[in-house]
């Protein structure tokens, strides 16, 4: 740990804090349909689009038209990609021929359950990388296949979280907004122009941003060298900003072309949660008590710092088993570019790499700047709790702020129980319905997690298995002991969580896991989704109850602590047997220097 | 559902166009003109015009007159179609100890280097003595496989390696290394470093300097 590595990660705090009302107070103009600087720029664009889409924004919706758009939307795109990857062999823009018989010796193919998992993968905003984008993806995979869904992906995130604060904004009314509508709003008022600028700024940085071949260099000493290129810029900007993660080279922000610079590292990682932020303001805003909003990210922030502090010295403290081979890595000599460097960049250095862990897991993003399989054990415990516990700090873009709703539904339930009341939250009576609708959205997750967990942990096949050629389904792993048991856990708990990070050292590009993960991703997108949706059918039918005496006022300290209680119990009692047998045992093991 | 089909095939078409042809299509064209270096991958040429490597991309350096990068795991070291990291974990064997050849499988190569042998080359290369240790950078995978970038610490205990190959005095190798180490971006971001490539080009031309 370092002073100056500190100081980082607070001004990347104060950053933050200082950018979310601007953000909320735009995102609501949007999202309201008020005018907005660049409305008279791209309201023609906007008409166009619904013209040729064939959609009538003005008309609302009730809660289950607006689910099935979104379903039939998220179904399409998905079936669409699938199309592209599989037919990337004789699509243009492919110049390095990849699933062509020109296809160069190190190139992988793009098999039907490989594109299945991309497929999912991307239509549900979890961007899992089963594929190796540098050597199996074509350009034109890469822009209309990948990045098209981390523009919509995330859009729908953000439409599916506007219906659930409307549930909670309007009062005795049927209908919960137009999904067509909130969908190219976002797109085009949101993404649109943070894009086009943040583009820029990385290809400033040295993102590459072009459609030639690979270059190949002829080295100092004499060899040949490859050098990928592409169309990246324009991708990596939306794969942050959408909280999606897919890289378009498999190190993702751990390549220099995706991530060149220390500040381009910074502003990677202030867009991770940038939207996430913004919303939980709009959220205020639309309830007409700014003060929630901001007890909401009261929660996130508590448990972000949580997070970042023990992530940051865990791997500052570093692995004792490298130290004991006569290596220095004391970080008072060697600064932050001591510790536990396996797995990071020199540019990055252990705050930033620290950092960028705990808030691509947080949010759910799944980008990392470092090798998330060989952070220590308790560095790499933050990021894996962080999904567990629904990615609800900051989030996905929607999803997460959604999440926390859910919670704090809960939460207030439970504190109505304690004295006997019927809970309220913002006005807004919680009646049983509400409650099952929460409980059946925490209940997925985690049954898919530990359900496939299970599964991978045990399954036996026999070996050279055309479902998983390494045989039983443990065989897969890169680690032997209980780091292995962690690589699966963490496979399945961030395709549930939508976030795409991963143990890496996991082949799971098998059809076993590519067909696995794959459900878990649908499981934990839309298992997820759909009651949040029927929540805020529910909700906004209700009246609005003015806050009597007998209210509990979820806008104090007292309610952000018990907010942080709920979310650490559901969490631990949940996952700790899981995690007891992978990183926490693994931390003590370390300590004995025993290796597998 | 069924009447939501319709429109999520023709939006979908619709937006697809936009977002996944049109925009990176105009941000190309654009970054092509204003950030025409960056936008082609920071590329270096030799004086013929032919490209030697990227700025950005860590190069292998195997010959002991050369700056040596980090251990790489992209491939078989440096291989850029293969970005990578080990993905080996705190409590791996592999890691520290290291994996033999299997001779059972003669198309892998399942070798692999492991931290305690990685320290013992470093130590006896750049002539540490028994109380110097090798900076852990020096010793461990960056996570890309293609890290540019090592720290000051690291170049500077190889100066002495250096110096006594290609015959220089000590004190010009650590200037040439103190001049070549990056600051910290805007004197907070990131790391200090030294970019590999970039100071054994420097080299190379201080060496080919001093023979003229």
């Amino acid at each position: 740990m370092t002073l100056v590595g500190w100081i980082q990660i607070a001004l990347y705090c104060l950053v933050l804090l200082l950018l979310t009302k601007p953000m909320g107070v735009y995102m609501t103009r949007v999202m309201e349909g008020e005018k907005t600087l660049l409305e008279p720029m791209l309201k023609p664009l906007e008409r166009l689009i619904y013209k040729l889409s064939g959609v009538k924004p003005e008309e609302e919706m009730h809660w289950s038209t607006y689910a099935y758009a979104l379903l039939a939307f998220s179904l399409v795109g998905a079936l669409f990609t699938y199309a592209i990857l599989r037919l990337q062999g004789v699509l243009p823009l492919n110049p390095m021929g990849f699933s062509t018989a020109a296809a160069p010796s190190y190139a992988t193919a793009m098999t039907p359950d490989l594109a299945f998992n991309t497929a999912m993968s991307f239509t549900t905003n979890t961007n899992w990388q089963s594929y190796s984008g540098e050597n199996t993806l074509s350009y034109l995979s890469q822009m209309l296949g990948l990045a098209y869904h981390n523009w919509v992906s995330a859009a729908v995130g953000m439409a599916a979280c506007l219906a659930l604060i409307r549930g909670f904004a309007r009062r005795s009314a049927k209908t919960v907004g137009n999904f067509w509508q909130d969908l190219v709003r976002s797109l085009l008022y949101i993404f649109f122009p943070i894009m086009f600028a943040y583009s820029l700024f990385l290809v400033s940085q040295g993102v590459v941003q072009n459609f030639s071949p690979y270059t190949v260099a002829s080295t100092i000493e004499g060899e040949k060298q490859i050098i990928p290129q592409g169309p990246v810029g324009s991708q990596e900007a939306i794969k942050m900003l959408g909280i999606n993660g897919g890289g378009f080279f498999n190190a993702n922000s751990a390549h220099p072309f995706e991530n060149p610079t220390p500040f381009s590292n910074f502003v990677e990682m202030l867009s991770i949660f940038i939207l996430p932020a913004g919303l939980t303001y709009v959220f205020g805003k639309m309830v007409k008590d700014t003060r929630q909003g901001w007890a909401l990210l009261s929660t996130m922030y508590v448990l972000f710092i949580i997070g970042i502090i023990i992530c940051y010295c865990s791997e500052s403290f570093g692995n004792p088993n490298i130290s004991a081979q006569n290596v220095e890595t004391s970080t008072k000599i060697l600064g932050d570019l001591g510790g536990n460097m396996e797995g990071k960049e020199v540019r990055f250095g252990l705050a930033n790499s620290a950092l960028f862990a705990t808030i691509t897991s947080a949010a759910s993003c799944g980008a990392v700047n470092c090798m998330h399989d060989s952070l220590t054990p308790l560095g790499g415990l933050v990021p894996l709790l962080n999904i567990q516990l629904g990615e609800i700090v900051f989030g996905g873009v929607g999803s997460g702020l959604y999440g926390m709703l859910i919670f704090a539904i809960l939460t207030v339930f439970i504190a109505g129980l304690m004295v006997g009341r019927t809970p309220e939250y913002v006005g807004k009576k919680i009646e049983q319905k509400d409650v099952k609708m929460a409980m059946l959205f925490v209940l997925a997750g985690s049954f898919s997690i530990l359900v496939f967990t299970a599964l991978g942990g045990v399954c036996e096949l026999p070996a050279k298995c055309p479902l998983n050629s390494p045989g039983a389904t443990y065989n897969n792993v890169n680690n032997a002991g209980p780091h292995g048991f962690s690589e699966i856990l963490y496979c399945f708990s961030s395709c549930t969580g939508n976030n795409g990070s991963a143990f890496a050292g996991l082949t799971c590009n098998t059809p076993f896991y590519n067909l696995t993960s794959g459900l878990a991703m649908l499981i934990g997108r839309f298992l997820m989704m759909i009651p949040a949706l029927a929540l805020a059918g529910s909700l906004v039918q209700k009246k609005y109850v003015p806050p009597s005496r007998g209210t509990f006022p979820t806008h104090t300290w007292l309610f952000v602590g018990l907010l942080i209680s709920v979310i650490l119990i559901v969490g631990a009692l949940t996952f700790f047997p899981a995690l007891t047998l992978g990183p926490i045992v693994e931390h003590f093991i370390m300590h004995t220097l025993k290796v597998f | 559902m069924l009447k939501q089909i319709l429109p999520a095939i023709r939006a979908t078409i619709v937006l697809a166009v936009l977002i996944g042809l049109i925009f990176p299509v105009v941000i190309t064209v654009i970054t092509q003109f204003v950030f025409p270096k960056q936008a082609n991958g920071s590329l270096i040429r030799n004086k013929e015009g032919q490209v030697i490597g990227s700025e950005l991309i860590g190069q292998k350096f195997t010959k002991s007159k050369y700056f040596q990068p980090r251990p790489s795991a992209a491939g078989s070291g440096y291989v850029g179609e293969f970005s990578a990291g080990t993905n080996l974990g705190p409590t791996s064997s592999k890691l520290i100890n290291g994996k033999l050849d299997d001779p059972t499988t003669k198309d892998i190569d399942e070798s692999f280097v492991g931290i305690k042998q990685l320290a013992q080359i470093y130590a006896n290369e750049n002539l540490l003595s028994k109380s110097e240790k090798p900076p852990v950078d020096a010793v461990t995978y960056s996570g890309s496989g293609l890290d540019p970038h090592i720290s000051e610490t690291n170049a500077l205990f190889q100066a002495r390696r250096i110096g006594k190959v290609r015959n220089l005095p000590l004190k010009t190798i650590t200037t040439l290394i103190r001049t070549h180490t990056e600051d910290r971006q805007f004197g907070i971001f990131g790391e200090p470093r030294v970019n590999v490539l970039k100071l054994n080009l420097a080299l190379e031309e201080l060496s080919n300097e001093r023979k003229n």
